[in-house]
């Protein structure tokens, strides 16, 4: 048996992703839960809403959509997944800080380099006529 | 010119008050005789539930990688619909928003699942896994249905290279949906044979971990599939 087995699994200084507290004996309560349930009903709701309506100028819609998931990304990460910027939850932040730059450059490459080809790529039955 | 009467830190002869001269571990010990850490390299090696989770993060956030690169596809290829529908045409906003609340209300489930896991409350936890696992068929019972209709109506993923995109993304959102559902079901046979032990608990807090991340993954496909592809 390696020695992790023989200390009782209790920590007091660094937090399991997902955890609220350390420990098991201040088991947390459903508050944090139900207001992230309720923030999260609210962004979607007003994505729906917005994605469908005319109050915001419609070139804008696209934007304001993301902005609303990125809000609610947040929202899911703070009250379900009790990801914090406390000291206890550093190593959690920094793996996700990472996780969170390599998504941005593979979209955002995708986006620039193959979006590009994609679009100076000659049309099909063009390419077609001259095979 | 330093004397040895001054000893190092790693001087285990040298008496108790003495022991740690540059007051590099200077946060007392537990009852446990390791020193209390603080997330900052100090007491020892972590717990095993610490470790497990944290490894998980890791696997959670690699397979959001994965997915990243799904949705780059998507993004890249969404508007060559080969002279075929477009997601204007063929999406059913309805649907998209019951499936999101769905997926919303089994995240806040499974999470009042752990919270009578750690309070080891047999009935409510077992009760609010099946909640979770119902939600979760639900939502994949709606999922199958849209796949159906489109294959149905021409729109398969042969169509075009937007729909090409568009089942595998959300395909993949579905498969992960699948195995949770089939990985919830596990937990709860074991919950049942095996009661709140601590590696149960470990892996059940994998589970929580991985079903709020598929959520997560969802809000970012209904906004830029569902909401943006209609709009």
């Amino acid at each position: 048996m390696s020695q992790h087995d023989n200390v009782p699994d209790h920590d007091t200084g660094d937090l399991a992703p997902g955890e609220e507290q350390a420990g098991h004996e201040a088991a947390p309560g459903a508050k944090g839960y139900t207001i992230g349930l309720a923030l999260a009903l609210l962004l979607t709701a007003t994505s729906f809403w917005i994605a469908g309506s005319e109050v915001i100028w419609a070139p804008g819609i696209p934007a304001a959509l993301l902005a609303l998931a990125v809000a609610q990304m947040g929202i899911h990460l703070a009250f379900f997944l009790h990801i914090t910027t406390g000291p206890d939850n550093t190593n959690n932040v920094l793996a996700l800080a990472f996780g969170v730059l390599i998504v941005l450059l593979v979209i955002g490459g995708t986006i620039w380099i193959i979006g590009h080809l994609n679009h100076n790529m000659m049309p099909m039955d063009q390419m077609m006529q001259r095979m | 010119m330093t004397t040895l009467s001054q000893p190092l830190p790693s001087d285990h002869s040298a008496n108790a008050s003495r022991k740690d001269p540059y007051a590099l571990g200077h946060h007392g010990r537990s009852k446990y005789g390791r020193s209390e850490a603080t997330g900052h390299g100090e007491g020892g090696p972590a717990s095993k539930r610490i470790i497990v989770a944290y490894g998980f993060w890791i696997f959670l956030l690699s397979d959001i990688i994965m997915f990243s690169a799904f949705f780059a596809a998507y993004a890249v290829l969404g508007g060559n619909n080969a002279g075929g529908p477009s997601g204007a045409n063929l999406f059913d906003q309805r649907r998209v928003a019951i499936e999101t609340v769905v997926l919303l209300l089994s995240s806040y489930t499974a999470g009042i699942a752990s919270i009578a896991a750690s309070r080891a409350n047999m009935i409510r936890t077992q009760a609010w896994m099946l909640v979770t696992g119902v939600l979760g068929v639900v939502f994949l019972v709606l999922e199958v249905q849209e796949f159906a209709e489109l294959v149905a109506e021409g729109a398969g993923p042969h169509r075009s290279a937007f729909l090409s995109a568009f089942f595998a993304l959300v395909g993949c959102h579905g498969l992960h949906v699948a195995c949770g559902v089939l990985w919830l079901g596990t937990m709860m046979a074991q919950f049942a044979a095996h009661g709140f032990k601590a590696n149960v608990m470990r892996r059940f807090n994998c589970f929580n971990l991985f079903w709020h991340a598929l959520d997560i993954v969802w809000v970012g496909v209904f906004t830029i599939v569902y909401l943006m592809g209609a709009g």
